[in-house]
C-alpha cells in the first residue's frame, strides 16, 4: 500500500506545473466486520477501500477532490488516469475562484512514518472464539478488525505514512428485560484468553444488574463516572469546546471559560498525539506537535488552531484537524485510588456508561444525557441495587467543577469505537470522576 | 460503468447457491461561503461494490473498489468464504432459494448541477452571507450548498436487475449572533430529492437575512418559560419528535435486538402491534419511499425489496414495524421496503425512509387560539433520548411564547422533556395541509459498522398537551 500511494505520488507530483502545490492524502483500510446478537452472527463481512485526496494550490486559489481507488498494482494505470482526471478538475476549478485569503498550507517539507504492526488472527478464527466463549449468554456486539492506513505526499517533496494493525471488540451482556453490562476488548493483538476473563468479569457484573432495581427520583446525587461514562462527557466537549474558530466565533460549549469562568484545578486535559494511535500528520502537511494543554488546572490552555483558522484569527497553527477536534485526548489522573471508589463515594449512583449527550445550552456549557448499561446505588460504600436509566441535566462548570470531588488515579486507554466511512483512530485515557451532585431530571 | 459491470458479474462464479452484486457510484460537489469568503470546493467521485453470498444457513458479504474481474471475483469469493463460516451460527438460518430476483429501473428528477456554473452558484452563496452581515452582534455567517448524484445497481446471479439514479441539491446556512455569554443560532436546511431548482423552492433565496434578523430577536428576547404548558411543534421540529420517538422505536432490528450494544433497543415489543394505543385518534404516521419530493425515496431499497406505502400507526394504533425483507422473516411481522445502506461499503440493515405524519384538519390559527398558555417551537438545535427510545429531551433555536390564544412573543432556549410512550397521547390537535412541510435529515447514524443516512420527515404543525417545557438555562 505504503509503495503504491508513493509511486502513484510521485508521478502525479511531477506533473504539477510551475506555480503550482499538489497536496495528496491517502484514507484507506482493510477491514472485517462482524455483528453478534444473542451470541450468533448477524452480519459478517469484509471491506476493502482506498479513498485519494487532490488538492490543488495555485496563485492563492485551492480546490480539492476526493476519488476511490482501486488498488493493486495490476489497476496502478487505471488509478493514476483517475487521479489525473481529478488532477485536471480541480485545476479547472480553480478558473472559477478568488483567492483564498486563510489558504494555509505546509511549505517545508517533514517526512514522517510510523508503522504499528499487529497480532490479528483470521476473522473467521475470532468469531468461533467468540460465539463459544459467548455460548449460554445473551451477548451483543461487534468486531472491527484489520489494517488502516494514513498517507500524505506533495509535490514539495513532503512524505508521510502512518499504518497501523488493530481489533476492537466492543460487546454488552443482557439479562431479560433490558438489564445489560458494557464492556470491550480493543488492542493490537488479540488474546483469546483475555477475551474470555473480560466475559467473565462482565458475567460477575451482570449478576449485580439482575438484583431487583432502585427507582430513583428526579434530584441531585453524589455519583461516580467510571472512565467509558467520562468519555461521553469529554466526547461532547470534543465538539467545539477546544476549537480556536468555535471560541473566536463565541459558539463554543465553554464560552463562560473566556469571561472568567473556571472548572475545578483537578481538570487538565492535552491533546496527547505522542501517545495515540492515529498519524501526526494532516491534510495541510502539517505536524503535529506531541502535545497541546487544552485545559489547564481549571483554565483554558491553547485551543486547537487548523491552518485555516491560523489564518484567518492570525493565530499560530498547532496542525489541528479541520474540525479543530482532539484525536488523542487525555485527562490528568487524580488521587483515588481505584479500590477506594466505592467507599468514597458512599451513598450515591455508580455510573458505568452514559448516552446520548447533548448540549441542552450550548453557551452556558449546560448537557444533558442518559445513564445506560450498568448504573447501581450504593448505600454506604456497598453496591445494593441496579438503576434503571435516568436522564441527567447539568452544567460543566458544576459536574467537572464545583461538585468534583477528585478524579481516579488509574485512567483507561480507550480506543473509540467509531466506523462512520473508516474506522477511527482516535483515543482517550481517561480517569473515573467522583461528582458531589450531580442532577438527574426524568 | 453499469453495463459492464453488468456483463463482468454475469463471469464471476460462486460456490454459493445465491450471490448479488450492489454497486454505487456517488459524484458529489461542496460550496460553501462563510464570513464572505468562498471556501474551496470540494468534488468527490467514489464508487465500490458489496458483494454478499448466501449459503444454505449462511450469509456473508464483501466490498470493493476494485471493479476489475479479478477484483470482483476475489470480493465474491472472500463473501462466500464468510457465507460458509457463518452457517449454523447466524441468528436467521438464510434460505439461498427464496431470495428474490427483482428487476426495475428508477430516473432522478431535477435540473442537472451543470445548468448552471461554479461561479453562478458561489454568487448565490455569497449573497445570503452578506445579507446576514446586519449587525457587529452577527458572529458567524455561512451559506453552503450540497450537490450529489447517485447510480445504483442491484444484480443477482438469479436474473435480478435493479437500476436506480438519484439526484439531490440541499442549501443550507447557519447565523450565530453574540452577546458577551449569550450565542443565539438560527439554520436552515432543505434535504430533499431534486437539482438546482431548489435553490428558488426551498425558501433559500433570503434566508441569510431572515436568520440574522431572527438570530437578533433571540438575543434580546426573554426566556422560555418552565412549567407544564401546551407545546405547539411547527413541522421542522416535527421532523425530528418523529424521527427519534417513532421511527427508530419502530425500527424492527433496534426490536430484535441487534442494535442493543450500540444505537440502542426499543420500547416497542412485538406484541404490541396491532393493539398498541401509541398516540391519540389523531395520529396518523405512513412510511413512504415513492414520494419523489422527499429525500429518501427510491423504487427498490438496497435488498431489493419493491418501495410502497405502508401505515405504521392509524388512528393512533400501532400497526407494523419498520423492518427490511430479513427482519420480517426472522420476526415473523409485516414490515416495509426499508433496508438501505449508507454506501457501497456498508451492508444493509432497517432504516427509515421517508416517515411522514398524515395531515389533520386543524388551520394554524385555530390552534394558537386553542392555546392559553404554551410555547410554539422551530427548528432543532438538542436532541437526546434513551436507549430504548422513550425518555426524550429535545430543544429548538426559536420559540414563541403563546398566551390566551395569541402569540405574546419571542422566547429563548426553549427545551422540553418526556416520554415516547406516552407524548403522542397528549396530541391535541393536528394542523391541515397548509401547515404541512417535507422536511429530512442527512446524518442519521446507526448500526455497526456504523452508517450515516438520509431520512425524510414531512408533517403538518402539531399540538400536544400538558408538556414539560423549561429554558435551557435554568430549566
Amino acid at each position: 500500500m505504503k509503495d503504491a500511494f508513493f509511486a502513484l505520488a510521485d508521478r502525479l507530483c511531477g506533473e504539477a506545473a510551475s506555480g503550482e502545490t499538489l497536496l495528496l492524502g491517502l484514507a484507506a483500510e482493510r477491514s472485517d466486520f462482524v455483528r453478534f446478537n444473542h451470541a450468533k452472527v448477524r452480519q459478517a463481512g469484509s471491506v476493502t477501500q482506498r479513498f485519494l485526496s487532490v488538492r490543488l494550490v495555485r496563485a492563492r486559489r485551492q480546490a480539492a477532490a476526493t476519488i476511490a481507488l482501486a488498488g493493486g498494482e495490476e489497476n496502478l494505470a487505471q488509478d493514476l488516469a483517475a487521479a489525473r482526471a481529478a488532477l485536471a478538475q480541480v485545476r479547472a476549478a480553480l478558473a472559477d475562484l478568488p483567492e483564498d485569503p486563510w489558504l494555509l498550507v505546509a511549505e517545508h517539507p517533514e517526512s514522517t512514518a510510523a508503522e504499528r504492526r499487529g497480532k490479528l488472527p483470521q476473522a473467521e478464527e475470532v468469531v468461533r472464539e467468540v460465539v463459544a466463549a459467548a455460548q449460554g449468554r445473551d451477548f451483543v456486539g461487534a468486531y472491527a478488525a484489520g489494517t488502516i492506513h494514513r498517507g500524505f505526499a506533495n509535490s514539495l517533496g513532503q512524505r508521510n505514512w502512518h499504518a497501523v494493525d488493530s481489533f476492537n471488540l466492543d460487546w454488552s451482556l443482557y439479562l431479560r428485560g433490558g438489564k445489560a453490562v458494557k464492556s470491550g476488548y480493543a488492542g493490537f493483538e488479540w488474546d483469546a484468553p483475555t477475551l474470555a476473563a473480560k466475559l467473565e468479569g462482565a458475567a460477575a457484573e451482570l449478576a449485580l444488574v439482575a438484583l431487583p432495581s432502585r427507582a430513583i427520583a428526579p434530584g441531585e446525587y453524589r455519583a461516580y463516572l467510571a472512565p467509558r461514562a467520562l468519555e461521553e462527557l469529554a466526547a461532547l466537549l470534543c465538539w467545539g469546546g477546544f476549537s480556536a474558530r468555535a471560541h473566536a466565533t463565541r459558539q463554543s460549549p465553554l464560552l463562560r471559560m473566556a469571561h472568567g469562568e473556571t472548572l475545578s484545578t483537578k481538570i487538565t486535559l492535552v491533546e496527547n498525539t505522542a501517545d495515540g494511535v492515529g498519524p501526526r500528520f494532516q491534510h495541510d502537511g502539517f505536524v503535529k506537535p506531541p502535545a497541546v494543554t487544552l485545559l489547564a488546572a481549571g483554565r483554558l490552555g491553547d485551543p486547537l488552531v487548523s491552518p485555516r483558522s491560523a489564518r484567518e484569527y492570525g493565530l499560530a497553527t498547532n496542525a489541528a484537524n479541520a474540525g479543530e477536534s482532539p484525536e488523542a485526548l487525555d485527562m490528568a489522573p487524580g488521587a483515588l485510588a481505584p479500590g477506594e471508589v466505592v467507599r468514597a463515594l458512599d451513598t450515591g449512583l455508580h455510573i458505568g456508561n452514559l448516552w446520548y449527550l447533548n448540549y441542552s445550552d450550548r453557551p452556558a456549557g449546560r448537557i444533558t444525557g442518559m445513564t445506560r448499561f450498568a448504573t447501581f446505588w450504593v448505600e454506604r460504600g456497598r453496591i445494593v441495587a441496579p438503576v434503571d436509566p435516568m436522564r441527567f441535566d447539568d452544567s460543566i462548570y458544576r459536574m467537572l467543577g464545583a461538585n468534583l470531588l477528585d478524579l481516579t488515579r488509574n485512567r483507561e486507554l480507550l480506543l473509540d469505537t467509531g466506523t462512520y466511512g473508516e474506522r477511527s483512530t482516535g483515543t482517550m485515557r481517561l480517569p473515573g470522576a467522583l461528582l458531589g451532585a450531580l442532577r438527574l431530571t426524568l | 460503468m453499469p453495463d459492464r459491470l453488468t456483463s463482468t458479474f454475469a463471469q464471476l462464479r460462486s460456490s454459493a447457491p445465491f450471490w448479488s452484486l450492489r454497486y454505487v457510484e456517488e459524484t458529489r460537489e461542496h460550496l460553501a461561503v462563510r464570513q464572505d469568503t468562498a471556501e474551496p470546493p470540494h468534488l468527490a467521485h467514489d464508487r465500490g461494490a458489496m458483494l454478499t453470498a448466501v449459503s444454505e444457513g449462511g450469509c456473508g458479504y464483501c466490498a470493493t473498489s476494485d471493479l476489475s474481474r479479478a477484483g470482483l471475483q476475489a470480493a465474491l469469493d472472500r463473501a462466500t468464504g464468510w457465507a460458509e463460516a457463518t452457517r449454523g451460527v447466524s441468528v436467521h438460518r438464510f434460505d439461498p432459494h427464496a431470495m428474490p430476483a427483482p428487476r426495475g429501473e428508477r430516473s432522478a428528477v431535477g435540473e442537472t448541477a451543470r445548468s448552471r456554473s461554479r461561479a453562478e452558484l458561489y454568487d448565490v452563496l455569497a449573497a445570503e452571507c452578506q445579507h446576514a452581515k446586519i449587525s457587529d452582534a452577527i458572529v458567524e455567517r455561512y451559506a453552503a450548498l450540497d450537490l450529489w448524484e447517485v447510480e445504483q445497481l442491484y444484480l443477482t446471479n438469479t436474473g435480478g436487475e435493479v437500476r436506480q439514479r438519484f439526484r439531490y441539491a440541499v442549501p443550507h446556512a447557519h447565523v450565530a449572533a453574540n452577546r458577551g455569554t449569550d450565542t443565539q443560532t438560527r439554520s436552515f436546511a432543505d434535504a430533499r430529492q431534486g437539482g438546482l431548482e431548489r435553490i428558488a423552492r426551498s425558501g433559500f433565496i433570503g434566508s441569510g437575512a431572515r436568520l440574522a434578523d431572527e438570530a437578533l430577536q433571540l438575543l434580546a428576547a426573554p426566556d422560555c418559560p418552565t412549567g407544564t404548558m401546551d407545546l405547539l411543534l411547527m413541522p421542522d421540529q416535527m421532523m425530528l419528535q418523529i424521527h427519534e420517538s417513532i421511527g427508530h422505536p419502530l425500527e424492527l432490528d433496534r426490536i430484535l435486538g441487534d442494535e442493543r450494544n450500540y444505537a440502542g433497543a426499543s420500547f416497542v415489543t412485538p406484541g404490541m402491534f396491532g393493539t398498541y394505543r401509541y398516540g391519540s385518534t389523531l395520529l396518523d404516521v405512513t412510511y413512504d419511499p415513492t414520494l419523489p419530493a422527499e429525500v429518501a425515496s427510491f423504487a427498490f431499497d438496497d435488498d431489493g425489496t419493491p418501495a410502497e406505502k405502508v401505515w405504521l400507526i392509524r388512528k393512533g394504533i400501532l400497526e407494523r414495524p419498520l423492518g427490511g425483507r430479513l427482519s420480517q422473516l426472522r420476526a415473523g411481522l409485516p414490515g416495509a421496503a426499508a433496508a438501505r445502506a449508507s454506501g457501497w461499503n456498508r451492508p444493509p440493515i432497517d432504516r427509515m425512509a421517508n416517515l411522514n405524519v398524515e395531515p389533520g384538519a386543524s388551520a394554524l390559527a385555530e390552534m394558537i387560539g386553542a392555546v392559553e398558555r404554551g410555547v410554539l417551537m422551530r427548528t432543532n438545535v438538542s436532541w437526546s433520548i434513551d436507549d430504548s427510545r422513550d425518555k426524550f429531551q429535545f430543544g429548538c433555536e426559536w420559540g414563541e411564547l403563546i398566551e390566551n390564544g395569541r402569540i405574546a412573543g419571542v422566547v429563548k432556549n426553549p427545551n422540553y422533556r418526556g416520554r415516547s410512550a406516552t407524548f403522542w397521547r397528549s396530541l391535541r390537535m393536528v394542523g391541515d395541509a397548509s401547515t404541512f412541510e417535507v422536511h429530512g435529515t442527512l446524518y442519521c447514524g446507526k448500526g455497526e459498522p456504523n452508517q450515516g443516512i438520509h431520512t425524510g420527515h414531512a408533517s403538518p404543525a402539531c399540538l400536544f398537551g400538558g408538556v414539560a417545557v423549561f429554558c435551557g438555562e435554568r430549566g
